[in-house]
C-alpha cells in the first residue's frame, strides 16, 4: 500500500493540489480567493503534464553531440503555454474584481449576492409602476 | 519607500543585472533553454521591482504606459508578420526554413524574430498589468483586509 | 491577374482563417478610434467569411484539407485539418460575424462607454480568432489553447455592459470561473490522452484511442473532457453561467456569443465524442445513453419552463438557449447519423435563430433602453420591422414549417422514431409546444398591450434592421430550402462517425 503511494507520488501530489483548489473555488466566498483557487487548480495540471514528460535519468533535451537520454520536452512546452493562460486568466479575473469593488463596494459573495437581490427588487419594482 | 536606503541602493545595483540576464535568457533562446516568455518576465520583473522601490509613479515616467501600450501589439505583430513572411518566400506560416537561403539559417532567422516579439509582449504586458493594478486608487484602507 | 493570386493564397487559406482575425486584432488596438477600429473590424470579418465559404466549397469538391503550420508534419506539428464538420462551424461563426459587425457600430455606440470601443472591437477580433481556430485545428491541446483566447475576450466582451448594468460584472466573474475550470478539465483529459497515446494530433488519437476502449486512463480521460465541454457549452445543470452572461451583455456581445461561442463547443464535444474516442460499448457508450440523453431531454424542459417565466427578453431567450442546447445534446446522444445530422442543422439552424432574435432585442434596447416585458408594450406598432423580425424568430425557434426550426425538429424527431423512441419524439414536440408560451408572452405584450402613455419611439435604424433581417430572411429560406444544409450535414455527420458514403 505504502509502496503504490510512495511510486506514484506524483499523482497524488496533483490530486492533492487539484481538490484543495476546486475546494476553494467552491466553498469561499471572497472572490480574490477563488481566484486563487483557480490558480492553485491549475497548477496541479502544469505539475501533471511536467511529471509525465519525465524520463528516468534523463537531462534536459539540449543536444550537446553526446548521446544522452533526454526527458520529454513538449510537455514542458504546452504547459508554457498553459501558465501563460493561466497568468491572462488571472490578470483578468483580478481585473473584474477591481471592478466589481468599484461597482459594489465589496468582494464577498454573499454581500454582493444581497446587493444584486436589492437591483432584482428595484427592476421588479419598475415592472409594477 | 523613500527612507528605506539599502533597498533603493540593491535594487538600483541589482536592475541593471537583472534584465542583462534577461537579455541572455532571451538571445540564447534558439541554442538553450530560454527565449521570449521567460526573458520578458524576468526584465518585466525588474521592471516591477523598480516600480516596488521607486514608486508607480516613477515608474510610470521611467517606462510609460502609453509606449508599452504600442510594445505590446507591436510584438504580437512581429510575430505574425514573421510567419506572413514565409508565406509570401513560398513556405507555410510560419515555416522558418524559407526565410533564408539556408535551413537552418532560416530557423535561426525565425526563431530570434519570433521570440524577439514574444519578449516585446511579455515584458510590456507584465509591465502594464502590474502598473494598472498598482496605479488604481488608493481607497482600500488598512482594516478592510 | 487576380485569378493567379488567388491561386496562389488558396493553399494558404487554412492559415489565412484564423491569423488573419490574429494578426487584426493588434492592429484594431493600435487604431485607437472607435469608429476606424469598428471600419476595420468589418472588413475583416467579411474576410473571415469569404475565407469560410471558399473553404466550405473547396472541403465539398476536394474532401478533406489538411494544413501544416511551419512546415512540420502532422503527428509532431500542429495541423489544421478541415472536413466538411468543421466548415460548417467555420461558415457559421465567420458568418455571424460578418453579419452582427455592421450592426454593432451603433448598437456598441449606444452601450458601451466611448473610450472602450477600440479595445472592445479588439476583444471581438479575439474571440473571432479563437472561435475560427477552435473549429480548424486538428491537434488536441491547440483546441484548449484557442478555447482560452475565446473564452479571455468573451470575457471582456461581457463585462464591456458594465457601462450600462454593474451585474455583468459578476456576470463576467462567474463565468471566468467556471469557464476556467471547464478549460482545466478539459485540458486535464487531454494530458490523460497524451499520457496513454503520446500524441496530440487528433487524427492520429483517433487510431489509437478506439483500441484501448477499457483503459481506465482513458475512461478517466473521457470523463474528464465531457465534463469540461459540457461546462463551456452551457449543458443543463452545468448552464448557471449563461442566463446572467447574456442578460448584461452589451446586445452585440449576446447575439455573437450566443450564435457561435457555444456552438463550438458543442461541435468539440462531437469531434472527441465519435472521432476521438469512437465509444462502441461499455462505459463509453453508457454515458451517452444514461448520462447525456437525460440531461438534454431535461433541459429542453426545464429551461423552456424557467424560459416561460422570465420578464426580461435577454434572459428569456438565454435560457431557450439552454434548452436549444438540449436539442443539440440529444442529437449527440443519439449517436447516430440520423442525430449527428440533426445535431449539425440545428448548430447551423440555431445560429440563425438566436442571431436574428437578439439582434432584434438589441434594436430594441437602443430606441427603448428596456428589454423587459413591460418595454415591449405596444412596440408591434411603434417599431413594426424590429418586432416583426423578432416574431419570424420566435416561430422559427417554436418549430413553425416554412422556418429552419422546423427542419431542425423534423430531423431530430424521425432521428427518435428511426430507433423506435417514441417517448423522447413527444418530449421534444412538448418542449416545441411550451415554446410557444414564451414566444406569444412576447407577442401579446408586443401586439395587444397599449405602450405606456407619452412614449415616443422610433423604428431602429437601418445599419441595425438590415442585419437583423438578413438573418430574419436566412431562417426563412434555409426553412424553405433546406437541400443544401442537410446535404451539407449529412456528409458531415458521416465524416464524424467515419462512414464512407
Amino acid at each position: 500500500m505504502l509502496e503504490l503511494f510512495l511510486a506514484k507520488y506524483n499523482y497524488w501530489i496533483v490530486i492533492l493540489l487539484m481538490m484543495i483548489g476546486l475546494y476553494v473555488v467552491v466553498a469561499r466566498g471572497n472572490l480574490v480567493k477563488k481566484i486563487i483557487g483557480l490558480n492553485v487548480f491549475q497548477t496541479s495540471v502544469f505539475v501533471m503534464y511536467i511529471s509525465l514528460g519525465k524520463v528516468a535519468g534523463g537531462t534536459a533535451p539540449v543536444l550537446t553531440g553526446k548521446n544522452e537520454l533526454f526527458s520529454n520536452p513538449l510537455p514542458h512546452v504546452l504547459i508554457l503555454t498553459a501558465i501563460v493562460v493561466g497568468v491572462a486568466t488571472t490578470a483578468l479575473g483580478l481585473a473584474i474584481v477591481v471592478r466589481v469593488r468599484e461597482a459594489y463596494g465589496t468582494i464577498e459573495d454573499d454581500e454582493i449576492e444581497e446587493i444584486e437581490r436589492q437591483d432584482m427588487a428595484g427592476d421588479l419594482e419598475g415592472r409594477r409602476r | 519607500m523613500r527612507h528605506h536606503l539599502v533597498l533603493r541602493v540593491v535594487s538600483k545595483l541589482l536592475i541593471p543585472f537583472i534584465i542583462l540576464y534577461g537579455l541572455y535568457v532571451q538571445f540564447h533562446g534558439d541554442f538553450s533553454p530560454g527565449g521570449g516568455f521567460q526573458a520578458g518576465v524576468i526584465v518585466a520583473a525588474a521592471i516591477i521591482l523598480y516600480a516596488l522601490i521607486f514608486g508607480t509613479d516613477r515608474a510610470k515616467q521611467v517606462f510609460k504606459p502609453r509606449i508599452l501600450m504600442v510594445m505590446a501589439p507591436l510584438g504580437v505583430m512581429l510575430f505574425a508578420l514573421t510567419g506572413y513572411a514565409a508565406l509570401a518566400l513560398g513556405g507555410n506560416y510560419l515555416d522558418y526554413d524559407w526565410l533564408a537561403q539556408n535551413d537552418t539559417a532560416g530557423q535561426h532567422i525565425g526563431i530570434l524574430t519570433v521570440e524577439f516579439g514574444v519578449f516585446l509582449t511579455v515584458v510590456s504586458v507584465m509591465a502594464l498589468i502590474f502598473l494598472a493594478f498598482a496605479g488604481r486608487t488608493h481607497e482600500i484602507h488598512d482594516d478592510d483586509w | 491577374m487576380t485569378g493567379s493570386a488567388l491561386s496562389g493564397i488558396m493553399p494558404h487559406l487554412p492559415a489565412l482563417q484564423v491569423v488573419v482575425p490574429l494578426l487584426s486584432a493588434p492592429i484594431c488596438f493600435l487604431l485607437r478610434r472607435g469608429l476606424v477600429s469598428w471600419a476595420f473590424a468589418t472588413v475583416i470579418s467579411w474576410a473571415a467569411f469569404a475565407t469560410a465559404l471558399l473553404l466550405l466549397q473547396a472541403v465539398l469538391t476536394d474532401g478533406t484539407i489538411r494544413y501544416e503550420i511551419g512546415g512540420w508534419a502532422a503527428p509532431w506539428g500542429i495541423e489544421y485539418v478541415i472536413d466538411a464538420t468543421n466548415a460548417i462551424v467555420l461558415v457559421i461563426v465567420a458568418g455571424i460575424g460578418a453579419v452582427v459587425m455592421p450592426y454593432a457600430r451603433r448598437s456598441v455606440a449606444a452601450e458601451v462607454p466611448a473610450n472602450q470601443h477600440s479595445l472592445y472591437y479588439t476583444a471581438y477580433l479575439l474571440c473571432l480568432a479563437g472561435l475560427l481556430g477552435v473549429s480548424i485545428t486538428g491537434d488536441a491541446f491547440n483546441v484548449f489553447v484557442f478555447l482560452e483566447i475565446t473564452s479571455l475576450s468573451s470575457y471582456i466582451l461581457i463585462s464591456a455592459g458594465a457601462g450600462m448594468d454593474r451585474r455583468a460584472l459578476t456576470a463576467a466573474y462567474n463565468y471566468l470561473v467556471l469557464g476556467t475550470v471547464g478549460a482545466t478539465f478539459f485540458v486535464i483529459g487531454v494530458g490523460l490522452l497524451y499520457m496513454v497515446t503520446g500524441t496530440l494530433n487528433i487524427i492520429d488519437l483517433s487510431a489509437r484511442v478506439p483500441a484501448l476502449q477499457d483503459n481506465r486512463t482513458i475512461h478517466v480521460a473521457f470523463a474528464f473532457i465531457v465534463v469540461g465541454m459540457g461546462l463551456k457549452l452551457a449543458l443543463f445543470p452545468l448552464h448557471t453561467w449563461l442566463p446572467n452572461a447574456y442578460t448584461y451583455a452589451p446586445s452585440t456581445s449576446t447575439a455573437f456569443l450566443a450564435a457561435t461561442a457555444t456552438k463550438v463547443s458543442v461541435y468539440v464535444l462531437m469531434r472527441f465524442l465519435f472521432v476521438v474516442f469512437a465509444p462502441t460499448y461499455g462505459f463509453m457508450a453508457l454515458t451517452l445513453n444514461y448520462v447525456l440523453l437525460p440531461l438534454a431531454l431535461i433541459a429542453m424542459v426545464a429551461a423552456t419552463i424557467a424560459a416561460i417565466y422570465q420578464y426580461n427578453l435577454k434572459r428569456l431567450l438565454a435560457f431557450s438557449s439552454v434548452a436549444q442546447l438540449g436539442y443539440m445534446v440529444l442529437g449527440i446522444a443519439y449517436g447516430s447519423v440520423q442525430g449527428l445530422t440533426a445535431t449539425l442543422l440545428h448548430l447551423f439552424n440555431h445560429a440563425l435563430m438566436k442571431g436574428a432574435l437578439f439582434l432584434a432585442v438589441g434594436c430594441i434596447m437602443l430606441r427603448v433602453g428596456d428589454v423587459t416585458m413591460l418595454g415591449v408594450r405596444g412596440l408591434g406598432r411603434q417599431m413594426p420591422w424590429t418586432m416583426a423580425a423578432f416574431v419570424v424568430g420566435g416561430l422559427s425557434l417554436i418549430g413553425v414549417p416554412l422556418t429552419v426550426g422546423f427542419i431542425s425538429k423534423w430531423y431530430l424527431v424521425t432521428a427518435a422514431l428511426s430507433d423506435g423512441r417514441w417517448p423522447i419524439a413527444a418530449v421534444i414536440l412538448a418542449s416545441s409546444l411550451l415554446a410557444v408560451i414564451y414566444v406569444w408572452k412576447v407577442v401579446e405584450a408586443a401586439y395587444f398591450k397599449e405602450p405606456p402613455a407619452g412614449r415616443v419611439v422610433r423604428e431602429a435604424p437601418l445599419s441595425m434592421l438590415v442585419p437583423t433581417w438578413i438573418l430574419v430572411l436566412a431562417n426563412v429560406g434555409f426553412g424553405i430550402n433546406a437541400e443544401f444544409t442537410v446535404d451539407v450535414a449529412q456528409t458531415a455527420a458521416m465524416g464524424l462517425l467515419g462512414i464512407v458514403p
